[in-house]
């Protein structure tokens, strides 16, 4: 029998259903994988044996372990965002998802390695030091969930809950090879998650397969009246968008994704992968998204102004660091703050302190949002014309580690095609569509309307069913 | 006249009486232990949201319509962002740009009665913040986050109030409004009423306003008035001496009567406003202004014109009545159940106000209920006891709350006000003081003063004056 932990919730669900597979049997797989693989993926930061009974034995994910990125508030269990900050912080509650999940009767094996409070696209800015991509450990398994992808990757836990505020959470599905959702704005709560940009942030499933990914998002979806943008629209069930058939469904393939610098192979795969969903019965048409080469600017804009105000917080006044014998009171904000933060999460306070300041405001972030009105309005009028649209997920595979650390331009770059799903609130999700040369994985993202992930399932469900991508596994 | 005229804006900072707090659903009872009203949201917690409580919203709602203003079409909220240790977030939730509401006006009296319409300019919501309290000798400072996500209203008027008097009966009125409206306790002293100053001057004529001082940390309408009289002094000294006001931020000293300087210009903070994002903008229901509106209670100004209408009452009698709501329903009340208006007017802003002043408490606070001041204004009419005793018998009711009928009773202070029982005694008077009695027939005026005197000797105090004037004045004939 294969083991345990390399299955899917779905192929795990239909064990204890019908061969009465026992659930702590499932842990104890998982816990065991981790033992033997964590010490070199690095995708963990904290087991926690003691959440690995949940004795919910009824619900939709009853008995199977979930990896909880580290920035999602577990009530007592630390949560540091990968930052010193937040050392020793152990939140007096639950977010809203994982109050779900407990409800679900799921199994929260742990929190995983991100970068520091989601800044990133590496994984690389985590103060536990950089999770190893799981297909090549020379390599950054992608951020900021890097830690969630890594493992549902490196087969360390069924699910993974990660965060997406530009591409946290398709990002690193692309390359590590797993399948990753950012759903609508609004779709699932973040009371409880320590918010980067709060305008932009977004929970999501990070799963071996699409199914999954659709089981997992109908537990955590809803409307909280905890969270003024959660918004109040019924939950369907996504697991009856899983059917393969796209005929006649019409697929916008965007130009200005298709630029100079994308990596040729990536190029190939997605083009060879639209080629499949025609060859399958979609309406594939070019279409255009005029204001993309804006969107990495505003978005560089609006998340570090907003995550300057969000981060203010952390002044070692109530909980977290607060650094030693400070002479007054703004030099405890002074020496906290320097101590607390590292590099990355010092550059966009900055950035957008700036951006915020009198006589910037209007240059930077108000301009900013009209580019967001743009972007918006790009995807509305696409919208009009196709069914769901389809990119590469990022310019590259996997770099390597330390290859763009200093170099934080090229850095932001990687999170091009993810970003405008961000600004313009829409869902989107990455699939695997292929490997490189190298055997590194390759992602898919596909679009759809606002609170259409009907659309996107079925769309990923039909390419994965009809491709092996997503059952090839990484040599560990 | 000074060759100065003195310009003023006011900024009022009110707390909300909600249940809750604007963005949670903690307590807002004032004097709690310290601490003891806090959650996640209130303390800024990382991942919690704030979420708008309905009923500040409806309040604040109330506060602008009750002062005239526009109802804004969107509700937007934004984030103020700076550095404290009382403000958990390190930001503050505010309204910048597009208040809730704006355009609105009071109206009060000035010098020589004239009317003056003061410019509100605007109404906005946001929270308050901690308190830090500081142990005496310790190295370190405590917060208390009761406070904090307070609902708190802020009422900015125009630049249209001319001296400290005029500041004075603004906030005076201001303060009867919002009492009336019952949405908040205004109380200066728990500080859920808070006043900053904004006041410069400028050479008398001047088209162009002088640079402006912003007053703070006074506690008091009173102090209020003292930091602006001082301040206009200040200032009209320095521009005398041909010296430069400097725009910044000044403390009132209550203890010394000065203001000092707590920041300049340049030290002032840039907030970095930028639009709330975890508060959804949302359009008002105009349904709801419109019930607002139709729930709103009768304001100062109309139960001032109705007392003196109705009830046929001075202006300045009915001003001293409505000026608090509760002293106001408190006569009405008395109202219901005695006819002459006047007298419960005359009690009321004399005996009634005098306790209260006495006693620092407000009129809810009094024992004495208006049933009982009214049985004891008919007590009076119907001769059971005379003005004098009434006043002792309030006094004691003021204090314990007993019937008034019961403390005449038990103090004997009942008047004796039996016809024949007066008759008697004026004779015996009559038969005993006949030098007097030829005096007051002889046309002495004091005679029968002294005569009565005699009569409320005979009954240790308790005859009815009145009747034994009248009594001695029938039996001595003419007078």
């Amino acid at each position: 029998m294969e083991n345990l932990y390399s299955l899917t919730a779905h192929a795990l669900k239909e064990l204890m259903k019908k061969d009465g597979l026992n659930p702590s049997k499932i842990s104890e797989d998982v816990f065991g994988r981790i033992e033997a693989v964590d010490g070199r993926v690095k995708a963990i930061v904290r087991v926690n044996k003691s959440k690995f009974s949940n004795t919910k034995s009824s619900g939709k994910l009853s008995g199977i372990p979930i990896l909880i990125k580290d920035n999602i508030c577990v009530k007592d269990e630390e949560t540091t965002c990968a930052s010193k900050i937040l050392e020793g912080f152990r939140p007096p509650y639950d977010a809203t998802v994982v109050k779900k999940l407990e409800e679900a009767g799921a199994v929260l094996i742990g929190k995983a390695n991100m970068d520091e409070f989601a800044f990133g696209s590496s994984c690389e800015t985590s103060c536990y030091g950089p999770t190893k991509n799981p297909w090549d450990l020379g390599r950054i398994p992608g951020g900021s969930s890097g830690g969630s992808a890594a493992a549902v990757a490196a087969d360390e836990t069924i699910l993974a809950l990660g965060s997406d505020t530009g591409g946290s959470i398709r990002q690193p599905a692309a390359l590590c090879g797993v399948v990753g959702l950012k759903p609508t704005y609004g779709r699932v709560s973040r009371y409880g998650l320590i918010a980067f940009a709060s305008s932009l942030d977004q929970i999501g499933p990070i799963t071996k397969d699409v199914e999954d990914a659709a089981l997992l998002l109908g537990v955590i979806a809803g409307h909280d009246e905890m969270d003024s943008t959660s918004v109040d629209i019924p939950v369907p069930d996504y697991t009856k968008s899983l059917v393969k058939d796209v005929k006649g469904m019409r697929v916008g393939v965007p130009k200005e994704y298709f630029i100079k610098g994308i990596d040729k192979e990536v190029d190939e795969a997605v083009k060879k992968a639209i080629g499949l969903l025609k060859s399958l019965g979609a309406k594939v048409a070019e279409i255009s998204l005029p204001h993309t080469e804006y969107a990495v600017s505003a978005y560089y804009i609006v998340g570090p102004a907003e995550a300057s105000s969000n981060l203010a917080r952390f002044d070692g006044v109530q909980y977290g660091l607060r650094a030693d014998r400070p002479e007054d009171m703004i030099d405890m904000y002074v020496k906290t703050r320097s101590k607390g933060f590292g590099d990355e999460a010092k550059r966009r306070i900055l950035l957008g302190t700036y951006c915020l300041s009198t006589g910037y405001y209007d240059a930077y972030y108000l301009k900013a949002q009209k580019i967001r009105t743009r972007i918006k309005e790009d995807f509305e009028s696409a919208f009009k014309a196709c069914d769901c649209i389809i990119t590469p997920t990022t310019p590259s595979p996997a770099f390597k580690i330390g290859e763009k650390t200093n170099d934080p331009l090229s850095m932001y770059l990687s999170d091009i095609f993810t970003i405008p799903a961000n600004l313009a609130g829409i869902p989107a999700i990455s699939i695997p569509c292929g490997f490189s040369k190298d055997g590194l994985p390759i992602g898919l993202q596909i679009l759809a309307k606002p609170f259409d992930e009907e659309t996107i399932f079925r769309a990923a469900y039909t390419f994965e069913q009809s491709t092996e991508y997503h059952k090839r596994k990484p040599e560990l | 006249m000074s060759a100065y005229e003195t310009v003023i804006g006011l900024e009022v900072h009110l707390q909300l009486a909600t249940n809750t707090k604007a963005f949670c659903g903690c307590s807002t009872k004032f004097g709690a232990e310290p601490n003891s009203h806090a959650c996640p949201v209130c303390l800024g917690f990382p991942g919690s949201l704030p979420v708008l409580n309905e009923q500040a919203f409806l309040f604040s709602v109330k506060v602008a319509l009750a002062l005239d203003c526009k109802i804004q079409g969107l509700v937007k909220f934004d984030r103020k962002n700076y550095y404290y240790p009382d403000l958990p977030k390190n930001f503050q939730i505010s309204q910048y740009d597009m208040p809730l509401s704006y355009n609105g006006s009071l109206e009060i009296t000035v010098k020589d009665k004239t009317r003056k319409r003061i410019r509100i300019k605007r109404v906005h919501l946001e929270e308050d913040a901690g308190k830090l309290i500081h142990p005496e000798g310790k190295p370190y400072s405590l917060v208390d986050y009761n406070r904090s996500g307070i609902p708190l209203l802020e009422i900015v008027t125009e630049p249209d109030i001319n001296s400290p008097d005029e500041a004075y009966e603004y906030l005076t009125k201001l303060k009867s409004i919002l009492e009336y409206l019952r949405v908040s306790d205004c109380d200066m002293e728990k500080g859920s009423l808070r006043c900053d100053a904004n006041i410069s001057i400028r050479p008398r004529g001047a088209n162009k306003l002088g640079t402006k001082v912003e007053l703070k940390n006074m506690n008091t309408f009173k102090g209020v008035r003292s930091a602006l009289e001082y301040e206009a002094k200040r200032q009209e000294s320095i521009l005398e001496d041909k010296g430069e006001i400097a725009q910044e931020t000044r403390l009132w000293n209550a203890e010394k009567q000065i203001t000092t300087s707590m920041r300049t210009k340049e030290e002032a903070q840039d907030y970095r406003y930028f639009p709330e994002p975890d508060l959804v903008p949302f359009v008002v229901d105009k349904d709801l202004i419109r019930q607002a509106r139709e729930s709103l209670p009768e304001l100062p100004e109309a139960k001032l014109n109705r007392f003196v209408k109705d009830f046929g009452l001075s202006e300045y009698d009915a001003g001293v009545l409505i000026s608090q709501i509760d002293i106001a329903d408190y006569f009405e009340e008395c109202a219901k159940g005695y006819p002459n208006r006047k007298t419960i007017s005359n009690w009321i802003t004399g005996e009634v106000m005098a306790v209260l002043n006495d006693k620092f408490i407000g009129i809810k606070d009094l024992k004495l209920l208006p049933r009982g001041l009214t049985e004891l204004l008919k007590m009076i009419d119907e001769g059971a006891v005379s003005g004098k005793m009434a006043k002792a018998i309030f006094a004691e009711a003021a204090e314990t709350g007993a019937d008034p009928k019961e403390i005449a009773e038990k103090r004997g202070l009942s008047q004796i006000s039996d016809r024949k029982l007066i008759e008697e005694m004026a004779e015996r008077v009559i038969k005993r003081e006949m030098k007097t009695v030829n005096d007051y027939r002889a046309g002495k005026s004091n005679a029968l003063a002294f005569l009565i005197g005699q009569i409320m000797k005979e009954s240790r105090g308790k005859a009815n004056p009145a009747l034994a004037s009248e009594i001695l004045k029938s039996k001595l004939g003419g007078g």
